[in-house]
């Protein structure tokens, strides 16, 4: 069976930074990702980042990608990539895990210590025909239109004016494709105001307080119905919308089966958007030889992901005894500065609440 | 449908052109791609029927996660369109229900 020293699984930013940080401090770490290539949903993102100078603000989050693959390219001996890799299981009794490569090729890993950098998951609402071909993600329109250059559609009804929400529908702009309206139940746009900014003055109607009540189309979507909601409910008249794409930005969800089935302490923190794993300064979860890092850990976004994944790789290189104490000081010490800036502020308020309820200093021995 | 051709940030380079099947028809999309990309570029929608109320199903969460996209890919059933690369002469047909999986004596 094949052995390692940490086992990162999931490349998006958060993986790809924890497997850059391990292998550059000396471990020898496997990499995997479910996907045909990694970089997660950085690689689909065509708008400049925030933050400060080490967090690579303005620049565009898909070159933000590329400088990690570079970075990659330069430790290529002491990371083994493994893409279109889906983790089956892992096996508490024995520490293995399971894995398989396409849809046949099963295999079995033992790895010394585990990063979960698993991602999210996209959250769905309930609407008559939601299962209609033509009501799609907003990762996977991303996905189409920006990794494979497919034109997902000619019109499209958004729903949900958070920050996927809103830029997702200013990148199917960019790619030509009409956006009819952004819908969202709320009374205020959830995403920064620089993203709703751009598409209205694009002239994209943002309606707040508006829902879809179904999707129209017998085999594929031709379009929606939206209405205005108030305090008892529906209210005024629905509204026909034509469109041929159905977008939900409505959220995502950690993906958290590995570390449920891994036996993490898991706490429920509707600030983080559903189940994550308690973790300790270090990243580290309540199982010793696991830690947590991204969108796993609770719903962030990317510039604290790949933060958090430089915490875990560097947590896990210790732990090998590959870092000195002082350099492993140092490490902690900047990268809780960086998250710390990240986190700052009125926009960072939920995240710090949340974090609140699921981290403590360290793990009692 | 079809591709992007003009974007003002991205440069979409792909790899080489290549033909396969959909319902016997032949259609052509780039080797390495997912499959349900190459078919959402020619059009198609509908990748399977569901087995009890026999309604469509097509792309939805392109991450490997939701079963929306299974097909048939080379006679084999619950094929994850999404992230199953395209390759020369693949043989991809809409699932009808549950899918069956051929056993082989011997």
């Amino acid at each position: 069976m094949k052995t390692t020293e940490v086992l990162v699984i999931g490349g998006g930013p958060a993986g790809l930074s924890a497997a850059l940080e391990a292998a550059s401090r000396g471990s020898q770490v496997t990499l995997v990702d479910s996907d045909l290539q990694l970089g997660g949903q950085l690689i689909k993102q065509t708008h400049k980042f925030f933050g400060s100078e080490d967090e690579r603000a303005g620049t565009r989050g898909y070159k933000i990608g590329e400088l990690l693959f570079k970075e990659l390219e330069g430790l290529k001996d002491c990371i083994d990539v493994h893409v279109n890799t889906t983790v089956l299981g892992y096996y508490k009794e024995d520490g293995v895990v399971s894995l398989s490569r396409g849809e046949e090729d099963y295999f079995r890993i033992k790895p010394e210590r585990i990063v979960m950098s698993t991602g999210a998951m996209e959250r769905l609402i309930p609407f008559p025909k939601n299962d209609l071909p033509g009501v799609y993600g907003a990762g996977a329109v991303q996905t189409l239109m920006n990794v494979y250059g497919v034109t997902p559609g000619k019109r499209v009804l958004m729903i949900g004016a958070g920050n996927i929400g809103l830029i997702v529908s200013y990148q199917l702009m960019q790619a030509g494709v009409d956006v009819a309206a952004v819908v969202e139940f709320m009374p205020k746009i959830g995403g920064y105001w620089v993203h709703a900014a751009k598409i209205r003055r694009l002239g994209v109607p943002i309606l707040l307080r508006h829902t879809i009540v179904e999707a129209l189309g017998e085999d594929v979507v031709s379009g929606a119905v939206i209405q205005a909601v108030g305090d008892k409910g529906l209210e005024g008249d629905p509204v026909r919308i034509d469109c041929d794409i159905i977008c939900l930005a409505v959220g995502l969800t950690p993906t958290a089966e590995l570390l449920w089935q891994a036996g993490c302490d898991m706490q429920f923190v509707p600030e983080l958007c559903g189940y994550v794993p308690r973790r300790d300064a270090h990243m580290r979860t309540s199982q010793s030889h696991i830690w947590v890092a991204g969108d796993a850990a609770g719903i962030e976004e990317a510039s604290s992901a790949m933060v958090e994944g430089r915490l875990a790789g560097l947590g896990a290189a210790r732990s090998l005894g590959h870092v000195k104490d002082s350099d492993y000081d140092a490490g902690l010490a900047s990268y809780w500065q960086r998250l710390s800036h990240l986190r700052a502020g009125e926009v960072g308020e939920k995240i710090r609440s949340g974090l609140e309820k699921c981290s403590c200093d360290a793990w009692e021995v | 449908m079809g591709l992007i051709h003009q974007h003002p940030i991205l440069e979409f380079r792909h790899a080489k052109e290549i033909t396969f099947s959909f319902d016997g028809r032949e259609l052509k999309g780039f080797e390495g791609e997912p499959i349900a990309a190459a078919l959402h570029a020619n059009g198609v929608r509908i990748y399977r029927i569901t087995p009890e109320r026999k309604e469509p199903r097509g792309f939805f969460c392109a991450i490997g996660k939701c079963s929306s996209c299974f097909m048939i890919v080379d006679g084999v059933p619950n094929v994850r369109t999404c992230v199953t690369p395209l390759k020369a002469g693949m043989e991809v047909r809409t699932q009808h229900g549950r899918g069956v999986v051929p056993l082989v004596e011997g």
